[in-house]
């Protein structure tokens, strides 16, 4: 929390400035049971006409000016809160900005946009309203007091008394229902995970006729919602009956007290009013205080998850030794690199070494989860080796200046993700000031050219949100061509062409080679026709390097590969039966 | 300017539909939720009650008050005789109005938490029997969020703030009763303020809320930058683009913030305003007030109960126009939820009522025939197009083709997730439109691409087609398809809990306890929709043995775009942007140098 004080400290003026004004205006408040007093005591007591128009006069004018400064402290908080967010938003985005993919892994992306969000617009409010009314409540409440004081004593400490007791009537029953309601909120999100999960499986549970039993799970939770929520209501349900009973027992003192002191002469009936009065004020302002506290404690969570994330160490490691001069040739060696992801129990990858001279292309293959797009993402330096060495062009990639590494990798990820704007805007991406001539050439290699071409808007066709008006091969491509007009000198393709059918694959793979200068390529595939023409191939197996050469040695050598290959050519594989065939045999079609 | 001013024109005149929509649509919604609050009826009617007792005795707690005050004059002028049974008066009626306060409570809760729950419970049960084409055209995400944040503010909004309008309303007519029994003139000095208070409040909150208005767009677009700069900041990374990201959310930051302190500022003016304009009223009452105590028509005690009436009565006003917002937030939401509720449900055909027949379907043979079949999704896009196919007991049916060709399709119409358009399905002589959807469906086992596990043991999720399997079947299940060796390896064996995502399973053993599961059922024909896509082609062999054990003898009908899984089939349908191109055998079709041999050998083309 206080980490974040420090993007207030810009509004300094108006953080002083608006509960400033708000007092003023409650001290306005505060004097009109004194004025009514007054017309009581001296206007009708006194049967002074004047008087009672004076001080009628009176009453508008504070209210003129209480509703000046009201206005004045609104303004303050508004823009105080409001910039304070602003900039907070601001500078939160840039702190994620700077996370490593590390860290950025342990936060998670939802929890992420929540923070930037909902979190954010929470605070906001309860910074605003805090400035509005945090101080002014209380100084209400204990202004009453106070007037009731210099009124009469003895009376006032009847307000002193019932201060006390409201207190502890309102915040012991509002700590007591906090846990109540944080189980209605588990239960809740019970009940959610089951209409989520029933959607989620909506085919398997059709086809297993399962309707009825989860009508009966639904129902069970929703019972056991409501019983919860009742419960937790009874609780709180009792807090304005209890406030409305201990106001009119002090009124009942009050009267009554005030009676006697009346009788003896030490007390006006004016006076009495005035009391009276206060205590109405006092209600009012507790009803407040007890919704600006709910709104409080929900912006004091929702700062303190923000602070959090930005009190995290960032997590890169800024090597910088390189300047961003003449960029890499691409060629590409590991050096017995090894490599845990945080909080997993083993290492992703164990012990791979390998060099690619500029231009190759090395082909990745292993079943699900053996460590592919973690090789290739050790290449840009996303996570960096935990033992061992990347060497880019034999400099270590920790050491490069982050941008430049880079500007010298082009990644087409796992997941074809096009952003909001046109075909163009996002091409664009991959480097700002490429020239037409290169965005088509790219498309052309990346097998993208025909999906422009079919739009009616051509390379200006807008891609909706999540890129939802492209078919998962079109994503493909088009992330491909945005790869492509990157430019760098190593191209990493992580299992990008899924969605492709082969031939398609096929064509792909050989514009790729015709590209000049040839980047040095990573084809990361769980097919083994994606790989099999690469200079090499690495086959991984559960984090480890079980292979590593061409098809044809693969196929001799390699037990895991000659797997993976039978289980997708089985009539080639059955041909190569003996290890020692010639290679010939199957692919050359 | 002229394309401009169309626009215009097109624009109001659809605003105006859409407000004719609206409204005939909260017509209907009113009816509807009044249906649902009939079981609540007594409870309602009680909670009105006892809301106008609460009413009644906080309104007279002040003129008891005033009463009392008008028993203390001056020293020495102190009717204490009077003043003691008054107070008890006050006592009494606080203690009332804590009561009926208290009691409402409860009744609201009661009534508010109950039909939520049987909104929900209703929209649930509707949901079990939508056809699929709601699914697919309706993300899960927003039926969630109908089914329950929507319920919720439904029943806040709705039930809280109706019971908050009636008790505000009388409250207003209540005050003005009491205040014209004590003193009719003060009343109409009152009366006369109020539209002021109103006015005032009702110009601010017209001019904020197109500033509110222009908020919410600049902050939808803001949350839209953010989706996307969060969910894909590894690739803004792989191209360095942070800074111009920044760039981009900086300029609608700014754009936010101008407009987020003009709605704030504006629309935090409306309690300072009304407030003040109180003030007014409240000066205008204690100035007639004191003139007519002068007058000798009121009493000082009659003063200050009008002086708190002036102070609480103007409060409802303002709660009033912030319960309209609520209501008109909770209209949207019923309708929404309403209309998930009304959305048709599949007609389903009644279990065959001759026993002869049903015994017949009980020992089904897997005799399948589809005769010109006609199918399209969306009316005008013919997706299959007189299809015909007889399908032998026993026989293993291929579907291949490129990625969206619709090879699924077929699937849907035998599973009767979709209906054909025209034509038919027969399963042993009988029309499956015919068969109750669960008798069908029971006749197959299906494996599906995603390996959907319930949140449950792993005893569970195999008993899932089958709850009451003994013991030894599951594992029987679990063995033939090679899954008992790792399900021991679990922690705790049958007993692991598996949360919705599968828990540290890897693909291929989720895989496996989806087939153990179908393996349980023993079902007469078999469905593989892409059983074996998102599994690796090593894993893939270790779970092949156990789908073979389970084709055999089964009508099986796999649906793969991995070619070397399907070369064993009886026949394979060759599927084309939804239609069946070519079907046969895969020599066959080899032979017949055809879509099927390109796509083949595709698989080795450099």
């Amino acid at each position: 929390m206080k980490k974040l004080l420090i993007y207030m400290k810009k509004f300094r003026k108006e953080c002083i400035s608006a509960p400033l004004f708000k007092l003023l205006e409650a001290t306005f408040e505060l004097f009109v049971p004194l004025i009514v007093a007054a017309i009581i005591d001296n206007g009708i007591d006194g049967k002074s006409k004047s008087f009672i128009i004076s001080m009628g006069l009176l009453l508008p004018a504070l209210a003129a000016v209480g509703l000046l400064c009201s206005v004045t402290a609104q303004f303050f908080a508004a823009k105080a809160a409001i910039g304070f967010c602003t900039d907070l938003r601001a500078a939160l985005l840039k702190k994620i900005q700077s996370f490593s993919y590390t860290v950025l892994d342990t936060l998670g992306v939802s929890g992420l946009i929540t923070r930037m969000t909902s979190d954010i617009n929470q605070i906001q409010t309860g910074v605003n309203l805090s400035l509005r009314l945090l101080l002014r409540s209380p100084f209400v409440v204990f202004g009453a007091m106070i007037m009731a004081f210099t009124i009469d004593t003895r009376c006032a400490l009847i307000f002193a008394g019932v201060i006390v007791l409201l207190c502890a009537v309102v915040f012991s029953i509002m700590l007591a229902s906090i846990p109540k309601y944080r189980k209605v909120q588990a239960e809740l999100d019970g009940v959610t995970g089951t209409v989520r999960e029933n959607l989620a499986g909506v085919r398997v549970l059709r086809a297993f006729c399962r309707e009825e039993e989860q009508i009966r799970t639904f129902d069970r939770r929703s019972e056991k919602l409501l019983g919860l929520q009742i419960n937790a209501g009874k609780l709180s349900a009792l807090m304005n009956p209890l406030t409305l009973i201990i106001i009119n027992a002090a009124v009942i003192i009050l009267l009554q007290s005030g009676a006697i002191r009346v009788a003896s002469g030490s007390l006006t009936q004016g006076q009495v009013v005035a009391l009276y009065n206060l205590m109405a004020q006092i209600l009012v302002e507790l009803i407040k205080m007890a919704n600006l506290f709910i709104t409080i404690t929900k912006s004091l969570a929702c700062a303190d998850r923000v602070a959090a994330v930005m009190q995290l160490d960032s997590g890169a490691h800024g090597g910088k030794k390189l300047p961003a001069n003449g960029s890499p040739c691409g060629s590409v060696e590991f050096k017995n690199v090894s490599f845990e992801y945080k909080n997993a129990g083993a290492e992703a990858l164990f012990d791979i070494s390998f060099f690619a001279k500029p231009g190759q292309t090395v082909g990745i293959i292993g079943g699900t989860g053996s460590g592919k797009s973690t090789l290739v993402n050790l290449v840009p330096n996303f996570y960096s080796a935990a033992k061992g060495q990347v060497l880019i062009d034999g400099v270590n990639a920790d050491d490069y200046d982050r941008a430049a590494l880079l500007s010298a990798v082009s990644v087409v990820p796992q997941k074809a993700v096009l952003f909001e704007g046109t075909i163009r805007s996002n091409l664009l991406m991959g480097n700002p000031n490429a020239s037409e001539a290169e965005l088509f050439a790219a498309l052309e290699t990346a097998q993208a050219a025909e999906i422009v071409r079919t739009k009616p808007q051509g390379i200006d066709e807008p891609v909706l949100r999540g890129g939802s008006n492209f078919s998962g091969g079109q994503k493909q491509r088009l992330s491909i061509a945005r790869a492509l007009v990157h430019g760098g000198r190593i191209l990493i393709l992580d299992d990008s062409a899924s969605a492709l059918d082969f031939a398609t694959d096929a064509k792909l793979r050989a514009a790729i080679r015709k590209l000049s200068p040839a980047p040095t390529t990573f084809i990361v595939s769980q097919r083994a026709a994606s790989v099999m023409f690469a200079d090499f191939i690495i086959v991984l197996d559960e984090g480890r390097a079980v292979g590593h050469g061409t098809h044809e040695e693969l196929l001799r050598n390699c037990a895991v590969y000659r797997e993976i290959y039978a289980s997708q050519f089985p009539d080639e594989a059955a041909k190569l039966n003996v290890p020692n065939n010639t290679p010939e045999g199957g692919a050359a079609k | 300017m002229s394309k401009n001013g169309f626009n215009e024109k097109t624009k109001s005149a659809h605003s105006k539909k859409l407000r004719f929509t609206l409204d005939s649509v909260g017509r209907g919604t009113a009816a509807e939720l009044l249906r649902r609050l009939k079981p609540y009826r007594f409870k309602f009617a009680l909670s009105l009650g006892l809301s106008l007792v609460y009413v009644f005795l906080t309104l007279l707690i002040p003129v008891l008050a005033g009463k009392i005050i008008d028993c203390i004059i001056g020293a020495g002028r102190v009717d204490f005789a009077e003043i003691a049974p008054l107070l008890l008066k006050l006592g009494a009626a606080a203690a009332g109005a804590a009561l009926a306060q208290w009691l409402v409570s409860l009744c609201n809760n009661s009534i508010t938490y109950g039909c939520v729950r049987d909104i929900r419970a209703e929209a649930f049960r509707r949901v079990q029997k939508l056809p699929l084409a709601y699914f697919d055209s309706h993300p899960a995400g927003e039926t969630v969020s109908r089914m329950l944040s929507d319920a919720d503010q439904l029943a806040d909004g709705l039930l809280m703030g109706f019971s908050q309008l009636f008790t505000g309303i009388m409250t207003i007519i209540g005050t003005l009763v009491f205040m014209l029994t004590v003193n009719p003139l003060i009343t109409l000095v009152v009366v006369a303020v109020t539209p002021l208070s109103l006015a005032v409040a009702s110009f601010i909150s017209k001019r904020t809320y197109s500033m509110f208005r222009k908020q919410n767009e600049t902050r939808g677009e803001q949350t839209a930058l953010i989706d996307e700069f969060i969910g894909e900041q590894k690739l803004i990374r792989a191209f360095s683009y942070e800074t111009r990201a920044e760039e981009r959310f900086n300029a609608v930051n700014e754009k936010l913030q101008k407009f987020s302190l003009r709605a704030v500022f504006f629309s935090s003016l409306t309690n300072p305003c009304t407030r003040f304009v109180n003030a007014v009223i409240y000066a205008g009452v204690a100035v007639s007030g004191a003139f007519s105590v002068l007058a000798g028509g009121l009493t000082v005690g009659g003063l200050s109960a009008f002086l708190s009436y002036a102070n609480q009565y103007t409060k409802p006003f303002n709660e009033i126009s912030g319960v309209i917002t609520e209501l008109q937030g909770a209209f949207a939401c019923a309708a929404g939820l309403f209309e998930l509720i009304n959305t048709p449900a599949e007609v389903d055909a009644a279990a065959a009522p001759n026993p002869a027949q049903r015994n017949e379907k009980a020992e089904s043979t897997g005799n399948i025939s589809f005769r010109n079949v006609c199918f399209s999704y969306t009316p005008g896009t013919e997706l299959i197009r007189d299809f015909s196919l007889e399908v032998k007991s026993g026989m293993r049916v291929a579907i291949v083709g490129p990625t969206g060709c619709g090879k699924t399709t077929l699937i849907n119409l035998l599973m009767r997730f979709y209906d054909v358009n025209s034509g038919e399905i027969l399963i042993d002589g009988v029309e499956t439109r015919s068969m109750p959807r669960h008798e069908l469906r029971k006749k197959f086992g299906m494996v599906l691409q995603e390996t959907w596990l319930q949140a449950g043991t792993v005893r569970q999720n195999i008993a899932m087609g089958r709850p009451q399997a003994a013991e030894n079947e599951i594992i029987a299940a679990a063995k033939a398809c090679h899954a008992h060796g790792f399900i021991m390896r679990l922690p705790k064996g049958y007993d692991t809990v598996l949360d919705e995502a599968g828990g540290s399973l890897s693909q291929g053993q989720k895989q496996l306890l989806c087939i153990a599961r179908v393996m349980l059922l023993n079902p007469p024909m078999l469905i593989l929709d892409e059983a074996t896509s998102s599994i690796d082609t090593r894993t893939e062999l270790l779970v092949q043995d156990a789908f073979a054990k389970l084709m055999h003898g089964r009508t099986s009908f796999i649906v793969a775009h991995r070619l070397s899984t399907v070369r064993e089939a009886d026949i394979i349908l060759v599927m084309r942007s939804g239609r069946i191109v070519e079907s046969g055998t895969h020599d066959e079709l080899l032979r017949a140098d055809g879509f099927y041999k390109k796509l083949y050998e595709s698989q080795f083309a450099r």
